[in-house]
């Protein structure tokens, strides 16, 4: 039987995983690579098929096809518990008849080490809660339960730690906490983070790298900042922050840039940041690289002209416009409100103008909606 | 939402291999059900088509497959049949209309003390049954505090006695079953969350609107389940008929019982048993089917 | 800042009345419906101290002479022996049995699930007469006579389906991943169980343990169908209701009521102890 703290270590890697049922695939031929010592979260809406590849690392669940491997170890078709993988569930499932002590030092006295005391007090300290070592999870509040769960996987040293979407129960201050103080534990203790969440703003914040789950497949994979600033498709271009995508054509070329005739306005975008497959594209702009000015203004870059502001609404650290352009589409246009000027007025003709290097473009045969909340998911 | 509930609840349950520890785990228990329930029942059937043996020793049947035995059983007990069904019937009624009220009440009118006044509920049942069945007939005799006080009021009439009677019978049953019907009850109405009545209020019912809207079509089940609970048993029973009646108030109970030890006719007592068991497995199949809660079990 | 007293107008008494009993009509019938369950117990702990010779039927006198010597009458003993050994035999085998079957039900996907879950449910669709009637025509069909073991086999068959009933109930309210949990942190099924499962599902076990014990030592017509010459509790208070029901028998039906009583008043006082915790 492998022992958790041998030398089973190294990358993970997922080769060709499906998970099938008899109507559908949950997990859809995935493969990817996560490199030790990470922190690597699985990102996408409910149903992507995220938990299910979770589940199948952690051994919860069997591929229907493809391998599992932890450096050169193949641990596909090995049991949970023999595989050195430990989980924080999303209900965090502490032991409810067993003490605080006594969950944390499970994995442990399992693995038949007598001597349990020094490592549960470490935990302990690590998470915070030396205190509460006799007491029982239910009398301890979601957040005090979420550390324990998480000091209880992590006493054990495993190659690799799972966590289930475990801040999803607790309230907005708690879990961005919580977030910081996860990405803190995982650079001290060194060890190989795989969070699973829905919550893109999460994923963006503590992980190393981000793989976008859709529909079993991983849409687009890489580091927060590449998936946010240059997205491959209308899915991640909506489901990271917001994205306006626009009905274009590619028209012309001119050195590094593609020019694209939006509804008779030409812009430019940088070939390096297209992935559209022929002349049609969806232009795409995020609403915060946009500026906004009254019709006659005169700022520099791309621009697009004839818009009316028919919505603003004030954020307090923003203010978000919704612009509707000459051809119908309402474009969003987040302000930055930095420069002690009002904000422009409903019914207002405006300007938009941006960098171009900002822009990028995607295949203009997608789904304009895919991957964003107006998209009802299944 | 459909197959994301059904990826859900495979996900949940982890049993990778077909094992054989489920087979393991059945055999014993369903060995003995199969040798001391299904084989008995089986056996009953047979003996229901037995004829007396040609030696004529008391007790003593060959298999003949004589199906008229039913006919017989039938046509000879029918009074007794629908006795039972009658009684069964009434105290079922009387046992719902007696405990609705105090599942309700304990259900939503009893703070705190909800857990015990539950207890409460239960523990009369912990003396014996037939102890508190022959208290009824004490109470209610002669010598009891009950027949007095109303022979004097003129309620009822100097000769008639409470005990011995239709009455009597239906009244004990009411009492022994009263459990039976309350907890199931009780179950389901504690079930609906209080806000539910709470917005029913708010859109202009009253009272008794809000129990006939709302109250009790989400308490169905319950009633269901405790009319079921109590009928069959009560269809069946014999005890109550036997202490507390008299030989004009016999049940389909007494009489197999007094078929198979007094007059040791088996093939009677047999077809009697069986026919029970179809009536009740109808009556539970149809007014199942009409309540619309399959899930009992 | 003042306050003014403004004066609160009364109203007369019996419209007063009248509104708080329709505001409590429910908790009144509530009194009222506990009065009436506990009657015939008040009624029989009262007797149980009634200074009569052999027949319970008027009250003679108060004594304690019943409570002190509760096998003066050595039948009643006997009776009720016979009911705590029948009792605990069936109710360990039954609860056994039911326990794996409940295992088997809750926690396995096989084929024949269905039809396993119908065969459960059949003897509590039976009624009392058919069940014991059909034993006792078996016994007899195989020569062997009714009795103590006939009776056993009886209570065990019957208690079964509760048990099942009971402790299915129990598993389904178990979190499976509480057990994924425990196989995560290096517990092999064997230990899940160990560790995990039963200790999670004993309340359940226990709590049907109890339910079997009860039906069992308080069943009537099976037992009577099936226990031959021994005599258990029900069927000596049956027996004897013609002749004379020793007062005896009330301190046994009394203690009965109370030990009841005070095992389930105990497991609530527990159990809410360890929520408040």
């Amino acid at each position: 039987m492998a022992d958790a703290s041998t030398s089973s270590r190294g990358d993970l890697k997922l080769t060709r995983i499906t998970k099938s049922y008899s109507d559908f695939n949950a997990v859809d031929d995935l493969s990817l690579t996560i490199k030790e010592g990470s922190f690597f979260a699985l990102l996408g809406p409910s149903g992507c098929g995220k938990t299910t590849t979770l589940r199948m690392i952690a051994g919860l669940e069997e591929p229907t096809a493809g391998s599992i491997h932890i450096g050169t170890t193949d641990i596909t078709t090995m049991k949970p518990y023999q595989r050195p993988v430990n989980t924080v569930f999303q209900n965090y499932a502490l032991f409810p008849h067993l003490s605080i002590y006594e969950n944390i030092a499970f994995g442990l006295r399992r693995r038949g080490i007598k001597d349990v005391k020094s490592a549960v007090d470490k935990a302990l300290d690590l998470v915070e809660l030396p205190h509460l070592a006799d007491r029982k999870p239910n009398q301890l509040s979601g957040g005090q339960q979420q550390r324990i769960a998480l000091a209880r996987a992590i006493i054990n040293r495993p190659a690799l730690l799972l966590l289930d979407e475990p801040l999803g129960a607790l309230d907005l201050k708690l879990r961005r906490q919580m977030q910081i103080e996860l990405k803190w534990i995982q650079k001290e203790v060194g060890l190989t983070f795989v969070h699973v969440t829905h919550d893109q703003e999460e994923a963006m914040t503590m992980a190393d790298t981000v793989a976008l789950m859709h529909d079993g497949k991983i849409e687009q994979m890489g580091s927060p900042a590449d998936l946010y600033d240059n997205p491959k498709s209308a899915f991640v271009a909506n489901f990271l922050g917001q994205s306006n995508l626009i009905d274009g054509k590619i028209v012309d070329s001119d050195g590094d840039n593609f020019v694209v005739d939006l509804f008779g306005q030409k812009v430019s975008v940088l070939k390096s940041r297209s992935s559209a497959k022929d002349a049609s594209v969806l232009f795409g702009i995020r609403p915060e690289k946009l500026r906004i000015q009254p019709s006659d203004a005169d700022k520099p870059g791309n621009v697009l002209t004839g818009g009316r502001i028919v919505d603003v609404s004030y954020i307090g650290v923003s203010t978000q416009y919704q612009v509707e352009m000459p051809w119908g589409q309402e474009i969003m246009v987040f302000e930055q409100n930095d420069d002690g000027i009002p904000p422009l007025a409903k019914g207002d003709g405006v300007r938009l103008s941006w960098e171009p290097i900002f822009s990028f473009a995607l295949d203009g045969h997608e789904d304009a909606t895919a991957g964003s909340e107006v998209e009802v998911s299944e | 939402m459909a197959f994301l509930q059904a990826a859900a609840k495979r996900a949940n349950s982890f049993t990778g291999k077909r094992s054989r520890l489920p087979y393991l785990l059945l055999m014993p228990g369903m060995a003995f059900l199969s040798i001391f329930f299904i084989l008995p029942i089986l056996n009953l059937a047979a003996t229901s088509t037995q004829s007396p043996a040609a030696s004529g020793e008391i007790g003593s049947y060959v298999q003949t497959f004589q199906f008229s035995n039913y006919v017989d059983a039938f046509l000879e007990s029918r009074e007794q049949f629908a006795r039972s069904f009658i009684y069964a019937t009434f105290a079922t009624l009387l046992a719902l209309a007696i405990s609705y009220p105090l599942a309700y009440a304990i259900a939503f009118k009893s703070g705190r003390w909800k857990n015990l006044l539950v207890v409460l509920v239960v523990a009369p049942f912990f003396t014996s049954f037939l102890l508190r069945t022959i208290a009824w007939k004490q109470i209610l005799g002669e010598n009891g505090p009950v027949v007095g006080p109303l022979r004097a009021l003129h309620i009822i009439g100097q000769q008639t006695t409470l005990t011995a009677s239709a009455f009597a019978v239906v009244t004990g049953m009411t009492y022994n079953f009263l459990p039976f019907m309350t907890l199931p009850l009780y179950a389901s109405l504690d079930r609906i969350d209080p806000r539910t009545l709470e917005a029913a209020g708010d859109l202009y019912a009253n009272g008794f609107t809000t129990f006939r809207k709302v109250t009790f079509p989400l308490s169905l089940p319950g009633v269901v389940a405790g009319t079921l609970l109590t009928f069959i048993p009560a269809a069946g029973d014999y005890v109550n008929a036997a202490i507390l009646g008299n030989p004009s108030t016999k049940m389909v109970g007494n009489v197999i019982d007094s078929r198979f030890f007094r007059i040791v006719d088996y093939p009677t007592a047999a077809a009697l048993s069986f026919m029970l068991m179809a009536a009740i497995l109808i009556l539970i199949t149809v007014y199942i089917r009409r309540s619309g809660t399959e899930e009992l079990i | 800042m003042s306050t003014v007293e403004v004066p609160v107008p009364t109203l007369p008494f019996g419209k007063r009345f009248t509104r708080w009993f329709g505001r409590n009509t429910i908790r009144i019938y509530a009194v009222v419906g506990f009065t009436y369950l506990f009657i015939p117990v008040l009624y029989t702990f009262a007797f149980s101290f009634n200074d009569s010779a052999k027949s319970n039927l008027t009250w003679v006198g108060f004594t304690f002479k019943n409570w002190q010597n509760p096998c003066g009458a050595p039948e009643v003993c006997d009776a009720l022996g016979n009911s705590i050994r029948i009792g605990l035999i069936a109710t360990t085998v039954a609860t056994i049995l039911g326990t794996m079957i409940a295992f088997a039900l809750g926690r396995h996907r096989f084929r024949g699930r269905s039809a396993t879950n119908t065969l459960i449910f059949l003897p509590m669709a039976t009624p009392e007469v058919v069940l014991g009637a059909s034993l006792l025509a078996m016994f007899l069909n195989f020569g062997i006579n009714p009795g103590f073991w006939p009776t056993v086999i009886a209570h065990i068959m019957f208690c079964i389906s509760f048990v099942v009933v009971t402790v299915k109930a129990r598993i389904a309210s178990l979190d499976p991943r509480l057990e994924q949990a425990a196989m995560d942190l290096y517990a092999n099924e064997r230990e899940t169980f160990r560790r995990i499962t039963l200790p999670l599902v004993a309340p359940g076990i226990a709590g049907a343990a109890l339910l079997a014990f009860s039906l069992s030592f308080d069943d009537f017509i099976i037992t009577n169908f099936n226990s031959g010459t021994i005599n258990t509790f029900p069927k000596f208070v049956y027996v004897s209701a013609g002749r004379g029901i020793p007062a005896q028998a009330n301190v046994v039906g009394s203690s009965m009521f109370f030990l009841a009583l005070f095992i389930v008043l105990t497991g609530e006082l527990i159990g809410r102890k360890r929520r408040k915790h």
